[in-house]
């Protein structure tokens, strides 16, 4: 239901004037969950969390308000006018998609390059993999990472492992899987799953997440022109909550890069997609209310994850904790 | 002793006012009983029908089967005035007890012959469908208007245009067989045995629904109906598997597996296919095309849309899933191809859902209104059933009506009973993920919050 938070707390070496973290008790930090559980049961249809969009950047050039179903469109728009192998596929993506992700792809650049796919996972994400190899820049979408498990052997056994096994003869680095991802409050199991774990032991794809329209597009990008398989979730939770300026031009953010978000010496919480922002609010409420400085790292890539960004910064701040969206 | 019973016969339909050779000598003997009982005061409350008449084969009895008792008992009120009241209120014995249909030939691929053209109905079979499909629509209907309601959250896919299939279906299995389905899947649970106040309870997510609240519209159970099943063609293996069992313990019992149209093209079912095929496992294969698969028409998913021949090495039948008779003849006469060990056979369904694919698609933007309009019009289940027992006098007009009215009280009193229950406490929240000896520790949605699990 909620985003979910896990936190795994490494050493006591720290300034924290807390009690009971970590053994059991109910810390007025972490109180916060029990008053989360009662305002839920009032609004059960509403995540708690509250989207904290970056300051406008021009970075990258001339922006447009987007949120994140508009920044995905822009970016795969992007690719269909660069990229002329360039093909979108998936089940009902030629209407636009159940998230309208790709609203007027098809009009603008031909059926033959953004069609449908019958209700075949194992088939798309195979025909994906094919369909790379041979050149296309292949773009699959699953329409809920719920379904994304009977396209699980393909993706481990075959994509992961194409260019290793052929001696780098053959590979599929042309392909993007993209799927909507993470709880949405009324989606049960079978439309909120986070399956990014399954995944992230799993030599030869990159597994991406991003937390805001402005890092999906750039990420997205970035994912589409790197030449490995790559797993790009979008919070489906953010498609539309999440509002940002949002560059109309092609940019990249570079993958297995973390980002510090905000500095802090006494605590580190790591997370990624629609968590960021929940730890966003507890960092300030940790400051707030507790005095305790903590620093907030999304990991955007999480397979091969930053872990030279993660560990120069829990040198500094002892404490780590990582949180993820169960 | 023939001409004895002509005679008899004879006399009894003057003084019923029935035409003779129309029934046999029993029926016109209960009617003059009845008779009897009207005519003499103070007369007792009339016998009700199915306990003095015995249809060839009993159906198995439903919940509802008290209704047409109440119905009769309730319409003919004391007679005072003996003889003006027979001539006015209509008996039993009015009714044509059985007959004949003539229902759409199947097509067929790799059998040598299909289900019989021609189907008998009896008045007693005719009013249980009608009741059957009836209530599946009212509660489906009720669905809708709670979910806009917000009182059911989630997913809700609603069954109504289906109904002749899972009544049609039932009627031609035993209660012993088995049955699996994705999640369309109100309509089965009903016809498994559900009550419909544990269904709309389920879905409001309430302790006295059918999985106690924990489920919701795709996870519905019951004994012998394993659900309810959300990954889009995941449940056919399972039926095969079941159908495995079914063999395996020589039961004689038999499973149907239900998917469809979008989930003829998964790759799991061809899977199941040639399982059920090389080890000649009792099972029934039904796709129910409803034309759409979500949003996606047929011939837009499908490179073939003949379904029912889709297994190729199994045989099929395409059937018009939207006559609840040629439902039943065409499920009746799988059930007996695979329980005489020939192995699975496809059932292809041919049927219409009203609604859209789920709650949150109106349903309208792939298919026109006046689409959805014509099939109401020209081909409901419900309706045509309706149209074939009045104009063969095996019901009346009011009779029909007061089976309404009381489906419509159950709908609401369960409906009432959904909205109204409380729902499951916290502590059950993770009961059941194992199967475990002593309680299994659960974290909640942090590590300070320790849930229990009990199964």
């Amino acid at each position: 239901m909620a985003a979910a938070a896990r936190l795994f707390i490494r050493g006591a070496h720290s300034t924290l004037a807390i009690s009971g973290v970590g053994t059991g008790k109910q810390s007025s930090l972490f109180k916060l969950s029990a008053g989360c559980s009662s305002r839920l049961k009032a609004q059960r249809h509403v995540a708690h969390f509250t989207f904290q969009p970056d300051p406008p950047t021009t970075e990258y050039g001339a922006t447009q308000k987007m949120n994140l179903f508009q920044s995905i469109t822009s970016a795969l728009d992007n690719t269909l006018a660069s990229d002329p192998t360039a093909v979108i596929f998936g089940e009902d993506v030629a209407f636009g998609g159940v998230f309208r992700c790709t609203v007027g792809l098809r009009d603008k650049y031909g059926k033959d390059r953004v069609f449908n796919t019958p209700l075949c996972e194992q088939g798309i994400v195979g025909f994906g993999i094919g369909a790379a190899t041979a050149g296309a820049t292949a773009i699959a979408e699953i329409q809920f990472a719920d379904y994304i498990f009977p396209a699980f052997d393909q993706i481990v056994n075959e994509a992961a492992k194409y260019r290793y096994r052929s001696g780098n003869l053959f590979d599929c680095g042309n392909l993007t899987i993209r799927a909507p991802w993470g709880c949405v409050g009324h989606g049960s199991l079978y439309h909120s799953q986070s399956p990014e774990a399954y995944f992230v032991h799993c030599p030869g794809i990159k597994v991406v997440i991003p937390r805001s329209p402005l890092q999906a597009k750039g990420l997205l990008l970035s994912c589409i022109a790197d030449n490995n398989p790559c797993l790009f979730f979008e919070p489906k939770i953010l498609y539309r909550a999440a509002v940002e300026q949002v560059p109309v031009d092609s940019y990249t953010i570079p993958l297995s890069q973390a980002e510090v978000l905000q500095e802090g010496s006494d605590l580190t919480l790591v997370a990624w997609g629609t968590q960021i922002h929940v730890l966003k609010e507890v960092a300030n409420m940790a400051q707030e209310k507790l005095g305790v400085s903590c620093e907030v790292i999304d990991l955007r890539t999480i397979l091969p994850w930053d872990t030279e960004t993660v560990c120069k910064v829990t040198a500094a701040a002892p404490a780590v904790t990582s949180a993820t969206v169960v | 002793m023939k001409t004895m019973l002509a005679i008899i016969s004879n006399a009894l339909c003057r003084i019923t006012g029935r035409s003779a050779g129309e029934q046999t000598v029993s029926e016109l003997l209960i009617g003059l009983s009845e008779y009897v009982n009207l005519t003499s005061p103070p007369a007792a409350v009339l016998v009700p029908p199915q306990a003095r008449r015995l249809p060839p084969k009993p159906p198995p009895v439903r919940p509802a089967a008290g209704g047409a008792a109440q119905l009769v008992s309730s319409r003919t009120d004391r007679p005072d005035r003996p003889g003006a009241r027979v001539v006015a209120s209509r008996s039993l014995s009015d009714f044509t007890p059985q007959a004949t249909f003539d229902i759409k030939k199947c097509d067929v691929h790799r059998l040598e012959a299909g289900p019989p053209v021609k189907a008998e109905l009896t008045r007693e079979q005719g009013l249980q469908y009608y009741r059957t499909m009836q209530m599946v629509r009212r509660m489906e209907l009720k669905a809708d208007q709670l979910y806009k309601q917000k009182i059911i959250r989630g997913f809700c896919h609603l069954y109504d245009g289906q109904e002749a299939c899972a009544a049609g279906i039932e009627a031609a299995i035993n209660p012993s067989d088995h049955l699996i389905t994705a999640y369309r899947a109100h309509g089965y649970t009903y016809t498994r045995g559900v009550s419909v106040r544990e269904i709309l309870a389920e879905l409001t997510g309430r302790i006295g629904g059918v999985a106690k609240g924990k489920g919701g519209s795709m996870h519905m159970y019951a004994p012998h109906f394993y659900g309810g099943n959300g990954i889009v063609g995941a449940q056919v293996p399972l039926g095969a598997g079941i159908a495995l069992a079914c063999q395996y313990q020589g039961n004689n019992q038999i499973c149907v597996a239900l998917y469809g149209d979008g989930a003829a093209n998964q790759g799991q079912l061809f899977e199941s296919f040639n399982m059920a095929a090389l080890w000649k496992l009792p099972c029934v294969f039904i796709c129910e095309n409803n034309k759409y698969g979500m949003g996606t028409s047929v011939e837009r998913a499908s490179a073939s849309t003949d379904y029912y021949k889709r297994g190729d090495f199994i045989p099929g039948l395409r059937v018009d899933g939207m006559d609840v008779l040629c439902v039943r003849e065409a499920a009746r006469f799988a059930a007996d191809h695979c329980r005489a060990g020939k192995g699975p056979i496809i059932m292809e369904l041919q049927t219409y859902r009203y609604h859209g694919h789920s709650m949150s698609d109106p349903g309208v933007s792939y298919r026109t209104r006046e689409e959805i309009q014509e099939v109401r019009s020209k081909s409901d289940p419900i309706s045509l059933l309706k149209e074939r027992l009045l104009s063969n006098n095996m019901a009346s007009v009011e009779e029909l009506k007061e089976i309404d009215i009381q489906i419509r009280k159950e709908v609401e009193e369960a409906a009432q009973f959904a909205t109204s229950d409380p729902e499951p406490p916290l502590e059950e929240l993770c009961n059941h993920i194992f199967s475990n000896n002593p309680p299994l520790e659960v974290r909640g949605t942090n590590p300070w919050s320790k849930l229990k699990s009990i199964s």
